[in-house]
């Protein structure tokens, strides 16, 4: 059947008999550079559509609809609209830290794209320490948006930049434990093995409580984590017109735009892969039939279907709850999610050392 | 692809960014006039300085959560092995996260979580 690892060892394959080791190593990483780009600027695409989409479809609207067949070329348009935009430096700024807080954002995106298993054997880098990676490493983004903010030499931007940084380090704890509920289940790190341990059923299914706790408090922090509403601080329009990025315009906008809905895709991703199953099928019990149907569609749709559901769930909190506070945001963290979380990794290790999930 | 694989991700990001930014530059027709350099700030006149003092609150809450990062430091490996090593892991995490719980009460009734 068709996969995307079959042609990843097609292409490999053909590669090593036609060159000679360094060439093959140089073009396989010219190309999978090329990949990821593309699917890092579709996705962006994407997303920003869809985003709008949702949008108008929650408040009985019809969103964009002027750019191609039902406004589907919109982000196309807008990328160019981007792209001929001049992109400012205020004269007050500190120029070079201005100029590489975009680059900054956009290196933690895409190095997050390592570890993520996109298909049935098909990952970047199956490294043994997956989760911790990815923990790790999206918590430079903070330094990213902090930089960004401190050299605007806007009092805007500043404050944005502050409350985000307050904000990122708090969730990134509770996002933290309710991760570790899975690990504790699973015993390993490893994405392609956290995936695998699910075979017989995805760990929301078969971790009982903990792990829909677990799963719950892991959606609220990373809302809070990626700077979405309801926890959109940083760049509340109405308080602190675009918080951190008030002084960025054109093309640097728009990386941090996009590292931005990177980060959000990211984030589900990872939800995807610990709780919902990664690119394993749907199964039950003994339903020969039912599985062999559900085996029957390619995991890349499984796991982009599982991702894109959870991207839906947090666009949807965002049209749903207002903003919080900011000593309202960092008390539901601090008096309510560590302390639940806390417990509930401890709950997660008492259910795995008695095995009480199936 | 192993390690390299992150190389190759850094570099396509810069080149990514790169590109898109030398594009811009080239196609924009920048004009140039004295408010252009000026923080926007809704249109009114910035006063003083943008880089002062900030509540301390934030930084109180950026040193427990040093405290509570490095606890989450220490649990990686534990949730590794717990599953392995059985009731002596459950027994080692309750007595860590009670001494920790303890410093998050004094924390608490110390203020130090009250926004000011």
């Amino acid at each position: 059947m068709w996969s995307f690892s079959h042609i990843a060892d097609f292409i490999h394959e053909w590669l090593s008999s036609t060159f000679n080791p360094t060439w093959t190593l140089i073009i396989e990483m010219v190309i999978a550079g090329v990949c990821v780009i593309g699917l890092f600027a579709a996705l962006g695409l994407v997303l920003v559509i869809m985003e709008r989409k949702v949008s108008a479809w929650i408040q009985i609207r019809l969103g964009p609809n002027r750019v191609g067949p039902k406004g589907m070329l919109q982000s196309l348009a807008d990328t160019l609209k981007l792209l001929v935009k001049e992109g400012m430096t205020p004269s007050g700024a500190d120029k070079f830290l201005f100029n590489l807080a975009p680059f900054i954002a956009m290196i933690v995106a895409m190095l997050l794209f390592a570890p993520i298993a996109f298909a049935k054997d098909f990952q970047l880098w199956d490294l043994n320490i997956g989760v911790l990676y990815v923990s790790a490493v999206s918590s430079i983004m903070v330094i990213s948006i902090l930089m960004a903010g401190w050299s605007s030499n806007n009092k805007y931007s500043l404050m944005g930049a502050m409350r985000s940084g307050a904000q990122i380090v708090s969730y990134e704890l509770s996002a933290g434990l309710s991760i570790l509920a899975v690990v504790v289940l699973t015993g390993s790190l490893s994405i392609s093995d956290i995936v695998m341990s699910q075979a017989d059923g995805w760990w929301i299914f078969k971790g009982h409580i903990p792990v829909i706790i677990a799963f719950i408090i892991f959606l609220i922090a990373v809302t809070a984590e990626t700077n979405r509403a309801p926890f959109d601080l940083a760049e509340a329009e109405s308080e602190l017109t675009a918080g951190f990025h008030t002084e960025y315009s054109g093309m640097k906008f728009a990386l941090f735009f996009l590292a931005e809905y990177m980060n959000v895709f990211i984030v589900c991703a990872i939800g995807a892969t610990l709780f919902l199953g990664g690119w394993m099928p749907f199964h039950i019990g003994n339903w020969e039939g039912f599985n062999h149907v559900m085996d029957w569609i390619p995991s890349s749709v499984w796991f982009f279907g599982k991702t894109f559901f959870l991207i839906f769930v947090i666009m949807w909190f965002r049209w749903t709850f207002p903003r919080l506070r900011i000593d309202q945001l960092l008390n539901l963290e601090w008096k309510y999610l560590l302390p639940i979380s806390m417990f509930n990794i401890l709950l997660a290790t008492l259910m795995a050392i008695m095995g009480w999930h199936f | 692809m192993g390690a390299s694989s992150l190389i190759v991700l850094i570099i396509a990001a810069v080149a990514f960014s790169g590109i898109a930014i030398l594009i811009s530059k080239f196609v924009l027709k920048a004009s140039t006039n004295k408010q252009k350099g000026e923080p926007y700030e809704c249109g009114i006149p910035t006063k003083g300085k943008t880089w002062i003092q900030l509540n301390v609150g934030y930084y109180l809450f950026a040193l427990i959560f040093l405290v509570f990062d490095v606890e989450l430091v220490f649990l990686y490996p534990w949730a590794v092995v717990a599953k392995s090593l059985g009731w002596i892991a459950l027994v080692e995490i309750v007595i860590f996260l009670f001494i920790l719980f303890m410093g998050f009460l004094y924390a608490h009734r110390k203020g130090a979580l009250k926004w000011m």
